[in-house]
């Protein structure tokens, strides 16, 4: 039975007096790679947050035909600024394994298997030589691509991804799309935010455009036009591109 | 018996078992910014020792435990709703109701004349280690301080892995289903223990010294936590035994009359300890350079 990785209905968030997201409603396929797209402050940080059940949102999600903290172990979530401190005694290699949690559980032993599934986490971000660094002597781009290692870990098959390329350079960005489309390769299903407007085609199948409420969904050939993005982001962005 | 083995083991063991005690929690207060919450908890534990004795008239040391437990519990809830309602920074609610606390223990205290037993401000402050002696048994502070270190290095090691998680990356461990608010309470429960634990025996100022330095200290030397927590654990140990050695025998050496309090020795020697902690750390990222 092939059950839908994500179902969202009529997602609403209030933050005080800020309506972040209001009636969001979106769909994703099993081993589809959607792009988030929006202005700054559209909601897209806040729909993955809602989503995962990290904020209290209204509406209704389910993920692989059942509530979302039934599925949990199998999705994984790297959030746009990790906010942990960053001088805090672990290396980039324990950082890796804590997504082996699941696991190795409360006591289970780690063993050369989870170590050496860690490290093959990290070559595929291309962060092995830095195994053995403190997670804080790292740049802004490697730690990120930390972090996504670390989702990698889990063995997930939904990853939600909130701006994976902000701040990598040109050949880690490559290196990232790569590692993403294997992913899918194997059935897994890729949700990113993603702000460049340019490559969405390049790397994505599907657009979720979204402000506030879903804009426009579906497949980047029908979604990505002109007119859904004036209305996703007003008619300045027309102006700018022409 | 030998008289350093009836005079100055039982206290010696008593201070490095409840430095034992409060270095555990001691670390992971500090990896989550919340070091004030120990100066918090062992300043609570007077008024609940207070109103403890006024209720049931026992000196009994558990009794007492028991008392001060409630009054940390009840400024752990006062601290959360200090921070909530009236939007203060977690350090400054913790340093309202630590020393609105205190305080109201130490008028307790004079105005109920419970100074008879030993429960004046001076003994709150400094404990009495050194009347902690092998008299004709072990004093019953040996048993209690064992089982409370025994206990919380065996809960910790029960929860080692999800509490590091939380504790670093705390969104991340929600996403694997840690329950992160629990952890962050039993947290505060360990703390609650250890600082009863250890002010019944050494008073508050070791107390606070002793959940806060060897955790600093050992943090400056490494950047892998368990290397952070076993070397707290020997700076524990190591400023127990030499602050009491210190205490004892320092002023003889000197050729002078009288002999300094253990718990002050202890507490000053975990602070040079850090000192020294700070400068070897600098040193070396000067020679990393
Ligand atoms: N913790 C918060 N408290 C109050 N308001 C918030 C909070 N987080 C976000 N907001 C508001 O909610 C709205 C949506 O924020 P969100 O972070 O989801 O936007 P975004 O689409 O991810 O933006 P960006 O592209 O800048 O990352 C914004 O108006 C923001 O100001
Ligand atoms: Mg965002």
């Amino acid at each position: 039975m092939s059950q839908i990785p994500l179902d969202v209905r009529d997602l609403t968030l209030r933050y005080g007096d800020v309506l972040a997201l209001d009636g969001a409603t979106a769909r994703f396929p099993k081993a589809s790679m959607t792009a988030i797209v929006g202005p700054n402050g559209a909601g897209k940080s806040s729909f993955l947050k809602s989503v995962l059940g990290l904020e209290a949102a209204s509406g209704e999600v389910r993920a692989f035909g059942g509530p979302v903290a039934d599925a949990m172990a199998r999705i994984a979530y790297v959030p746009q600024r990790a906010a942990v401190d960053w001088s805090f005694p672990v290396r980039v290699i324990d950082v890796v394994l804590m997504g082996c949690y699941r696991q190795t559980g409360l006591l289970g032993r780690i063993d050369r298997r989870f170590q050496a599934q860690a490290m093959a986490c990290l070559a595929r971000v291309g962060m092995q030589d830095f195994a053995r660094r403190q997670i804080g002597a790292l740049s802004g781009g490697q730690q990120q691509r930390v972090f996504l290692a670390r989702a990698l870990a889990q063995g997930a098959e939904l990853y939600l991804l909130d701006e994976p390329f902000a701040g990598v350079d040109a050949a880690t960005e490559a290196a990232i799309i790569n590692v993403l489309k294997g992913l899918q390769a194997e059935g897994a299903t890729v949700i990113a935010v993603h702000h460049d407007l340019s490559t969405v085609a390049g790397y994505f199948d599907r657009v979720l455009l979204l402000n506030r409420h879903t804009i426009a969904e579906g497949p980047v050939a029908e979604i990505f036009t002109r007119d859904a993005l004036a209305r996703a982001y007003g008619p300045s962005l027309m102006l700018a591109a022409e | 018996m030998d008289e350093f083995l009836i005079l100055s083991l039982p206290p010696m063991v008593i201070a490095s078992l409840a430095a034992l005690a409060c270095a555990l929690p001691g670390n992971f207060l500090l990896l989550s910014r919340r070091a004030m919450l120990g100066d918090a908890m062992s300043h609570v534990v007077l008024p609940g020792i207070v109103v403890a004795f006024l209720l049931t008239g026992s000196g009994n040391g558990w009794v007492m435990g028991a008392g001060a437990l409630c009054a940390a519990g009840l400024s752990a809830l006062l601290i959360e709703f200090v921070t909530r309602r009236a939007r203060m920074e977690p350090g400054a609610a913790m340093a309202v109701v630590f020393t609105a606390m205190f305080a109201l223990g130490v008028v307790l205290l004079e105005m109920t004349g419970t100074s008879g037993i030993h429960l004046d401000v001076e003994h709150a402050l400094y404990g009495n280690l050194e009347t902690l002696i092998w008299l004709p048994g072990p004093p019953p502070e040996l048993a209690r301080l064992a089982l409370i270190a025994a206990g919380l290095a065996l809960a910790l090691r029960m929860v080692w892995r999800p509490l590091v998680l939380a504790t670093f990356d705390p969104v991340f461990a929600q996403t694997m289903g840690i329950p992160v608010a629990w952890l962050r309470a039993g947290l505060t429960a360990a703390t609650a223990l250890a600082a009863v634990a250890a002010f019944q025996a050494v008073g508050s100022i070791l107390t606070i010294s002793m959940l806060i330095c060897p955790a600093a200290a050992a943090r400056l030397l490494t950047t892998r936590l368990p290397v952070q927590v076993a070397v707290s654990l020997g700076f524990a140990v190591a400023s127990a035994v030499l602050g009491y050695v210190l205490a004892g025998y320092a002023p003889l050496w000197l050729g002078l009359p009288y002999t300094v309090s253990a718990s002050g020795m202890i507490a000053t020697v975990s602070g040079l300890m850090l000192v020294g902690a700070a400068l070897t750390a600098s040193h070396r990222a000067r020679a990393r350079l």
